[in-house]
């Protein structure tokens, strides 16, 4: 008991005293760029909850959400299509590489030229970031299948769709899950980057418009917001990989 | 002993290669309807090879693999494996009961059919209570019932079978031959059980094939007239068993294969 006690207690130290450490450092300071914390909790409280939730939240959850859905369905699909043609992905490889490591911020004034600033583009600008990380994740997740289970599926004679849907995924799922952690952190950046050029919503155009106004406050509490919204998006991914992945964590041990 | 009938599967002076390394030459042997072979050898004389050739999982060179008269390409529906490597052979994601489901998914039975052959299945091999089990919640000898009972509710005539009880201990490994000799007996299945122990061999099959020499070959087809009922111990200390048992270690012990180790 005490054990499992602590082990909530101890990671949440850490953030609690650097917490109170901004508390007192920033309550008398009279720098306009670092307010009071207090102030700015104020602030967030008055305008995240919930108030500007439906105008600035929504549309930049639905960006990451779609974003991030098309890049699982997409790079899910490719990278067992390639992962099972060895030579093809071979092939690929190099530019695959590449793409990934093209940065996706670089590509946001042709998608701005392209398709304008809607939503579209936002969504855009995500899945061509976000699709690498889980892609070759999943190649690789794919071409790592034991032969063992190769030999099990062929001799069982099993169905095309049985054999990727209950072989080939499942097996390669703990690569694609490392995969989508990865492409969750790019989506949440390109969100934001995608917000402060070409958006008339969101937490990215917020956060721009209230520098611009020099409403700090608010400025601050947008970003505070940001990183709740990663960190929450990152505790429901891994709940889901927790409850995914229960064989493959179980199976270890 | 019936001549006349064809066999449910023949091998034909099987021939492999890998590049300059020729494995097998000329394997020939045919396996009876309910009958069970034993294919014994030493370790390294291509067991492995000749059993992925049998279910056509591997290519051979030269020769074929018949069932029921009829030439293989492709894995048969009338043949099924049950692999060495047990743990490697269970899908760790899915339940004993799923595990055994999957090849039934491809034939149009219906969902209370499936269940009933799984069931079935489970109940052939002892694991009635298994169903819900994940492969890793259940001991090696337990995986290896499990696989066997996947392969048992797709009914095939023929259980091909691959040191099936290498890994496991002496217990369960008696356990799992008198399994695999009840298994025969109640359901008429063929079993062909690659091995290369010679007491197993001996003890299971009404015929022993020997594979020796390299490339291999097969050096003897010895009858095994112990009668179909065996017994762990009775069987063990008949004076004919121990004799045949001798008799083959010897024709293994003179093979080539063994001196050059």
């Amino acid at each position: 008991m005490s054990s499992r006690l602590a082990r909530l207690l101890v990671p949440a130290l850490l953030p609690l005293i650097l917490i109170l450490a901004w508390w007192y450092a920033s309550a008398g300071g009279s720098s306009i760029f670092f307010p009071p914390l207090s102030q700015i909790l104020e602030r967030f409280q008055e305008l995240w909850l919930f108030a500007l939730v439906p105008e600035h939240v929504v549309p930049s959850l639905q960006s990451i959400l779609w974003g991030l859905g098309i890049s699982i369905v997409l790079g899910v699909g490719l990278g067992v299509l390639l992962g099972l043609n060895g030579y093809v992905a071979t092939a690929v490889n190099p530019v695959l590489q590449f793409l990934r490591y093209l940065p996706a911020v670089a590509l946001l004034p042709l998608a701005i030229q392209l398709i304008g600033i809607g939503q579209e583009m936002r969504v855009t600008i995500i899945v061509l970031g976000a699709l690498w990380p889980i892609l070759l994740n999943t190649i690789d997740g794919v071409r790592g299948i034991s032969p063992g289970l190769v030999d099990v599926a062929r001799s069982n004679r099993l169905r095309p769709f049985d054999w990727i849907f209950r072989v080939v995924i499942p097996s390669a799922s703990p690569q694609i899950f490392a995969g989508i952690r990865a492409s969750l952190a790019v989506s949440v950046i390109l969100m934001f980057a995608s917000e402060l050029l070409g958006a008339s919503r969101g937490i990215g155009y917020f956060i721009l418009e209230a520098q611009r106004q020099f409403s700090l406050p608010e400025m601050w509490s947008g970003m505070i917001l940001l990183g709740i919204i990663g960190y929450a998006l990152n505790v429901v991914l891994m709940a889901i990989e927790y409850f995914a992945l229960a064989w493959h964590r179980k199976a270890r041990i | 002993m019936q001549a006349t009938k064809t066999p449910v599967l023949e091998a034909v002076n099987i021939s492999k290669s890998y590049g300059e390394k020729q494995v097998l030459a000329d394997v020939s042997f045919s396996a009876e309807e309910g009958e069970f072979v034993c294919i014994v050898g030493p370790s390294g004389t291509g067991k492995t090879t000749l059993l992925r050739t049998l279910s056509a999982l591997g290519t051979a060179n030269s020769g074929e693999v018949r069932v029921n008269g009829t030439a293989i390409t492709r894995p048969p529906a009338e043949v099924s494996v049950v692999f060495q490597d047990y743990s490697r052979s269970l899908m760790p994601w899915m339940r004993v009961g799923k595990n055994i489901e999957l090849p039934l998914r491809r034939y149009k039975l219906s969902p209370a059919e499936r269940a009933t052959r799984v069931t079935e299945a489970l109940r052939d091999v002892g694991l009635e209570h298994a169903k819900d089990l994940y492969p890793w919640e259940m001991s090696g000898g337990m995986q290896q019932r499990a696989a066997i009972a996947r392969s048992l509710a797709y009914r095939p005539q023929v259980l091909i079978m691959d040191e099936p009880f290498a890994s496991v201990d002496a217990q369960t490994r008696a356990d799992l031959e008198d399994l695999m000799l009840d298994i025969r007996a109640r359901l008429g299945v063929t079993i062909v059980l690659v091995t290369h122990d010679i007491e197993e061999a001996v003890y299971l099959g009404d015929k022993v094939i020997v594979l020796s020499g390299r490339p291999a070959s097969v050096s003897a087809t010895v009858d095994v007239p112990l009668g179909r009922t065996r017994d762990q111990i009775s069987t063990k200390s008949r004076p004919d068993y121990l004799e045949l048992r001798a008799k083959i270690h010897a024709m293994i012990m003179q093979s080539p294969s063994s001196v050059s180790g």
